[in-house]
């Protein structure tokens, strides 16, 4: 089990006026995300924990990534991970940010 | 969740524990208690390398059921098996005691639980077996107070272990096809026993002995849908109002249903032998057919009783 946090700039505040939000489970293979605006307004965080040890450099390419495709201003991401690949972590972090947003 | 269908039209067995609660009632009725927000997770499961639940697999709170207020708790089965650990059932307990209390001032009509469970997590085992058994005295407490405990089966885990007391305890119980209850699982029986007794691999044995078919057909369910939330909802809603009574005679009717039972059917190894012998109709098509065929099947008499 491992924890640790990637702290990144944005230029924008995240959209919508939902304070929080949660998507998906923490199981094998899955993650659960939970999204809160907390932070200033430049300031973005996706806190990991992880089950599985080992692999923080592709969580920082796979939370890079995210960072630079969508404004996320004010956002505190926090995530209980069970070993989920990276294609299903950016679609929950999608997931969480859409559902912050809009409330879908 | 796809934006094509309402929350009440998914499939109940596939939903997520909150889809489920957002489906079953009114539509943004629901206020939850102790959210993700406030990290209540379990202080045991580090020490075991696994991560935690923000809402440690439990979702409860108040909404509204056909516009009357209840309280709601759903499981998640696919976190950690939906098992019950310390903060898991504190959060349980503490809802029902909830209820209980506001039977005086703000008049909860029934306590909806969505179990999907396993039993007992086995990394917090002494603190989850406490958590049943405050469980079961904390909805024997609502009933008494003349509040409804509905229970909804039909979920991945099942209701099983100290899950399937609980369910035992309810006022009315609501299956799926999905659904299993019991006490000891398949796998703890093969375990304990060997494969000649129980052949966990089976799954046609797990569903005949533990599914929701069986257990409606006998009484050990009072409803069968179909596994849409929708239905489950529906049937939610008309189980409060005939709901039993908790007193001295419901516990003398179910303890002669359940002798009645043992006697009648206690050497049987299997289901369809005790489906024919109770002479429920097509006794031999009923592990095979459909879904819907199985609903529209008149309730057997020993099905209906006042027990409970």
């Amino acid at each position: 089990m491992e924890s640790f946090e990637i702290r990144g700039r944005a230029a924008h505040p995240a959209s919508g006026q939902l304070r929080q939000a949660i998507i998906g489970v923490n199981a094998s293979g899955n993650l659960e995300v939970l999204v809160e605006r907390t932070l200033p307004d430049t300031e973005c965080i996706v806190g990991v924990t992880t089950q599985i040890d080992g692999f923080r450099e592709l969580w920082q390419a796979v939370i890079e990534d995210f960072m630079a495709r969508a404004s996320l201003g004010g956002l505190r991401f926090s995530i209980n991970d069970g070993g989920a690949k990276p294609d299903i972590v950016t679609l929950r972090l999608m997931q969480s940010l859409r559902r912050i947003e809009t409330g879908q | 969740m796809s934006s094509l269908l309402e929350p009440q039209d998914h499939d109940y067995y596939e939903a997520s524990a909150r889809d489920r609660i957002s489906g079953v009632l009114d539509p943004g009725s629901f206020t939850e208690f102790l959210g993700p927000e406030n990290r209540t997770l379990s202080p045991h499961l580090a020490q075991f390398g696994l991560t935690g639940a923000f809402d440690d697999g439990l979702v409860i709170g108040a909404g509204r059921l056909f516009a009357e207020p209840v309280y709601i708790a759903a499981q998640e089965g696919r976190f950690l098996g939906g098992a019950f650990g310390e903060v898991h059932g504190a959060k349980l307990v503490g809802l029902l005691r909830a209820a209980r209390e506001g039977a005086v001032g703000s008049k909860v009509r029934a306590v909806l639980l969505l179990l999907d469970t396993g039993g007992v997590r086995l990394q917090e085992a002494n603190a989850g077996e406490l958590a049943i058994s405050e469980t079961i005295h904390a909805i024997i407490d609502v009933r008494r107070a003349g509040i409804p405990v509905i229970a909804l089966i039909g979920g991945r885990s099942g209701a099983f272990g100290g899950g399937g007391i609980v369910t035992a305890c309810c006022s009315r119980i609501i299956v799926s096809d999905h659904a299993r209850i019991g006490v000891s699982g398949p796998e703890v029986i093969e375990t304990n026993k060997g494969i000649e007794e129980f052949d966990a691999k089976d799954k046609g044995l797990v569903w005949r002995v533990d599914g929701g078919r069986t257990r409606s057909l006998m009484g050990g369910a009072d409803r069968f849908v179909l596994d849409r939330i929708k239905d489950f909802r529906a049937v939610a809603h008309e189980s409060i109002a005939g709901a039993p009574s908790f007193s001295l005679e419901t516990l003398s009717a179910e303890q002669a249903r359940l002798e009645a039972r043992l006697t009648n059917y206690g050497t049987f190894r299997d289901a369809p032998p005790i489906w024919q012998k109770a002479g429920i109709e097509q006794s031999q098509r009923i592990a095979e057919m459909t879904e819907k065929e199985f609903a529209s099947l008149p309730r057997p008499k020993e099905a209906t009783h006042d027990a409970r």
